[in-house]
């Protein structure tokens, strides 16, 4: 069992999303991360579809109440058990009474602290994410306080420790270093912009602005503009629609999004990219890049030969433990 | 004749198949929009579609939005070429698909209109010319079809509202609607299932529970079900 010993804001239980419930009107919901996630799981021998706690304030303290396994991936948060600096992406044990300290995020804004099995909370509508409109899911629909406790739901685990992997941007670098930048199909609605916009949409920087959560990254910039004013009914939208409001700013959706939306669609940023978004600090600077169809479906196997890949490393050490 | 759009640059993956739009949103998900004028005869067959398609291998889940339909997708389509083929077949399932009608429930939802727990019901008649018992008498009036469920667990789009109270969405949202308020933006109305931000003017309030997830089927209505507002009081 851990507990959250330090007041902390916006941590939730995550997995990697509700699905199959979007005609009751409830959305996605599910880690930012989804790559920080499921190799976190993976590095634990659990399923992808685990839960975990999603950090994304800092700093914070853990203790932990029972000796156990546990990784953090994503966000590199200068983790210490004991004092002692912890990698980043990487499986340690604590003991009963360890406290795990957790740092200001460097390298990425999301941070995944996962236990064997995943954590323990109920199953709704086939999730453990947290839905926060719904106040269901996760830990009773809410945010984390301090004095949580939580479980993990394999509590006898003798897996491998000490091991870690190259975080994803490493390993799949896109555009230049320190501008976070991310491909994306154009939309329905694409093809209603004054070719000015087309073109600033693609050669700007936009900056995410404080406005900037679970829900949507608001961003800042040259404004689009529509040929003539567009009237969109309300529609199903996805993680990753980029909708255009009246004052030509646009709203990335993200995990907590709103399962139908109104405003029309410059276009999405693909499925495979989701993660970079994820880890895009507030006031930082994103940047978009144009890819075809079959680009973004070649962007989404290489996260999955990416996940493979782990997966094989992990395999390898619990390999070298039996035969040591 | 198709005119479908090639998969060069700066065009959207899309089929314009007759009067359906296919675009791509992602990979993950498809958007089917019949364009035109709002109205009930397309939403019965996009109802009529999302049933059809809905059990494809392919659809994860089909959802109705208001003459629209989003497929999420299991697996994309492996190549644009596949896209392609795919959004054929949906245009043929659309052409073959028939009004479907629901035959759904009467619901009754008792309002307490104006008052407190309907502050905007002033704007809606500064904006309209008519008076609070006249504005009452008009939205009270039909039977409203719920379109389809979305926004939030278990809140629903209905169609059917007398145009003649339409009023424009609010310039700057209110942050904390809560559940249960009877609201108008534009020439939609709709009820709050949870509290939460709206930009829609708020005329009243109604006590039902529209979402519990412990319930076998969560949500309170489903498309096709009807809702009546009854009048249970005016509050100046």
């Amino acid at each position: 069992m851990i507990e959250l010993i330090c007041a902390s804001v916006l941590a939730t239980v995550q997995d990697q999303g509700r699905f199959g419930s979007l005609k009751f009107g409830v959305g996605n919901s599910g880690a930012m991360d989804q790559l920080a996630l499921a190799a976190g799981n993976l590095l634990l021998d659990n399923a992808v579809t685990d839960a975990a706690v999603e950090l994304q304030v800092f700093p914070m303290r853990w203790r932990f109440h029972e000796t156990t396994r546990f990784a953090l991936t994503g966000a590199d948060t200068r983790a210490t058990l004991n004092g002692r600096p912890l990698p980043p992406w990487w499986v340690s044990r604590a003991s009963r009474g360890d406290c795990l300290d957790l740092g200001r995020a460097v390298n990425g804004s999301r941070a995944y602290l996962c236990l064997p099995g995943g954590i323990d909370v109920p199953m709704v509508l086939g999730s453990r994410s947290t839905q926060l409109r719904g106040s269901f899911g996760g830990l009773d629909g809410r945010f984390l306080r301090q004095g949580d406790r939580f479980s993990a739901i394999r509590r006898e685990d003798t897996g491998c420790v000490d091991i870690g992997v190259v975080p994803p941007v490493c390993s799949m670098p896109l555009g230049e270093r320190g501008l976070t930048t991310v491909r994306v199909l154009p939309a329905s609605e694409y093809a209603c912009y004054h070719g000015a916009s087309q073109a600033a949409f693609w050669a700007c920087e936009w900056k995410i602005t404080s406005q900037s959560d679970r829900y949507g990254y608001r961003l800042a910039g040259e404004p689009l503009l529509p040929k003539t004013p567009l009237e969109v009914r309300s529609h199903g939208i996805v993680p990753g629609v980029i909708q255009v409001p009246p004052d030509g700013q646009p709203i990335i959706q993200m995990r907590d999004a709103q399962p139908t939306g109104g405003y029309p669609k410059f276009g999405t940023v693909i499925e495979a990219d989701l993660w970079r978004l994820g880890q895009a600090p507030i006031g930082t600077r994103l940047r978009f890049v144009e890819v075809t169809y079959d680009e973004a479906v070649a962007a989404r196997a290489a996260n999955q030969r990416w996940l493979q890949t782990v997966r094989r490393l992990v395999d390898v050490w619990a390999g070298r433990r039996l035969s040591a | 004749m198709n005119a479908v759009q090639d998969m060069t640059r700066h065009l959207p993956p899309a089929i314009d198949g007759g009067k359906l739009q296919i675009t791509a949103l992602g990979t993950s998900a498809m958007l089917l929009d019949v364009p035109g004028e709002l109205g009930l005869l397309p939403q019965q067959k996009i109802w009529a579609l999302a049933r059809a398609v809905g059990c494809w291998p392919r659809i994860a889940e089909a959802v109705p939005g208001m003459n629209n339909l989003m497929l999420i997708l299991s697996e994309p389509p492996s190549s644009h070429a596949e896209w392609l083929n795919l959004a054929e077949a949906l245009r043929r399932a659309w052409e073959e698909s028939e009004p479907l009608s629901l035959d759904g429930r009467v619901v009754d939802l008792p309002v307490i209109y104006g008052g407190e727990g309907g502050p905007h019901i002033a704007d809606v008649m500064a904006h309209t010319g008519y008076g609070l018992e006249d504005i009452v008498a008009i939205h009270s009036a039909p039977l409203y079809p719920v379109y389809a469920l979305g926004s939030h667990p278990g809140y629903c789009y209905l169609g059917g509202m007398d145009p003649r109270i339409a009023t424009p969405r609010r310039k700057s949202p209110i942050l904390d609607l809560p559940a249960g308020s009877v609201s108008i933006g534009g020439v939609q109305t709709g009820v709050s299932a949870s509290a939460g931000p709206s930009g829609w003017n708020t005329i009243g309030r109604t006590e039902m529970t529209f979402f519990d997830h412990r319930r076998p089927s969560p949500a309170l209505l489903q498309p096709g079900d009807l809702i009546r507002f009854h009048v249970q009081g005016i509050e100046s």
